[in-house]
């Protein structure tokens, strides 16, 4: 139960520190990087680091790769669903989730998890 | 325009909202870590490149832009679906930098787990950065190109002199 207080508060804060400074930053675009932030990896990462070691925290980092892949065919999903099919933020956001996990998993499922 | 750093676009964010990025921040590294123990770390890998905030983060400037429109008399619908969309854009240069940070952690992290984090940082800013400059430059560049043939052919037809 500890562990996972550790990781809300600290996953909290660290997405919460970046989302400020996002806010901060223009023009748009620019700060948009930072919705891309590794925010939950630093508190994952670090954890797995301290609980398990380095080579479980590689494996891990590994598969992130497919993660960050994703979410870049996710981002540019949302942009097209804004602008060319004038959904609103909520629903383009929900729906292009559905991108994100078919890339994901099917990276995985293409090339595997790390040896 | 040059990237700047300003406060005052913080008076915008009302409490709550910063409440609720703490929120689905926090979730989402409790459901990153019940992910990797019960389906494996391979899966749970996945999970620390997942969009979790963006759909608040989406919203929050999409209402912001709206709100700000309308307070002038205009409807924002359109200004604020443009700014969440730029937000997008950005956020999918980022994630180039994100698959960089990971895999700089990968590489390092058996050597030195506090340089794998420290590098992994810095090659996230760096490539995070420089995908957006070069996106910027080639922009202006294309525009550039545009304008000049646009130019040139309205020469051609004789229509400016």
């Amino acid at each position: 139960m500890t562990e996972y207080l550790v990781r809300f508060i600290a996953g909290g804060l660290i997405v919460s520190a970046f989302a400020i400074l996002g806010d901060m930053l223009r023009p748009k675009s620019f700060a948009g990087l930072l919705g891309a932030a590794p925010s939950v990896a630093l508190a994952t990462l670090s954890i797995a680091v301290v609980q398990h070691g380095p080579r479980y925290a590689a494996a891990e980092s590994w598969t992130m790769i497919y993660g960050a892949i994703a979410l870049a065919c996710y981002s540019l999903a949302v942009c097209h669903l804004l602008t060319r099919f004038h959904l609103a933020a909520l629903p383009a956001t929900v729906v292009a989730f559905a991108v994100w996990l078919v890339v994901a998993f099917g990276l995985l499922a293409g090339f595997g998890g790390a040896a | 325009m040059l990237v700047k750093l300003s406060s005052s676009a913080l008076k915008q964010t009302r409490w709550y909202e910063y409440g609720v990025r703490f929120l689905l921040g926090g979730l989402a590294t409790v459901v990153t870590g019940v992910v990797s123990s019960r389906f494996g770390v391979s899966v749970g890998g996945l999970f620390l490149a997942l969009p979790a905030i963006f759909c608040a983060s989406a919203t929050l400037i999409e209402s912001h832009e709206r709100r700000a429109k309308e307070k002038a008399g205009l409807s924002g619908r359109r200004r604020g679906q443009q700014a969440a969309a730029l937000d997008a854009a950005g956020a999918g240069l980022g994630s180039i930098g994100l698959a960089a940070f990971a895999a700089v952690f990968y590489v390092v992290v058996s050597t030195t787990a506090i340089g794998a984090f420290v590098a992994a940082i810095l090659v996230w800013a760096a490539v995070a950065v420089s995908a957006w400059w070069l996106r910027r430059k080639l922009r202006i560049t294309s525009r550039a190109g545009q304008t000049e043939r646009i130019a040139h052919s309205a020469r051609r037809r004789g229509t400016v002199p």
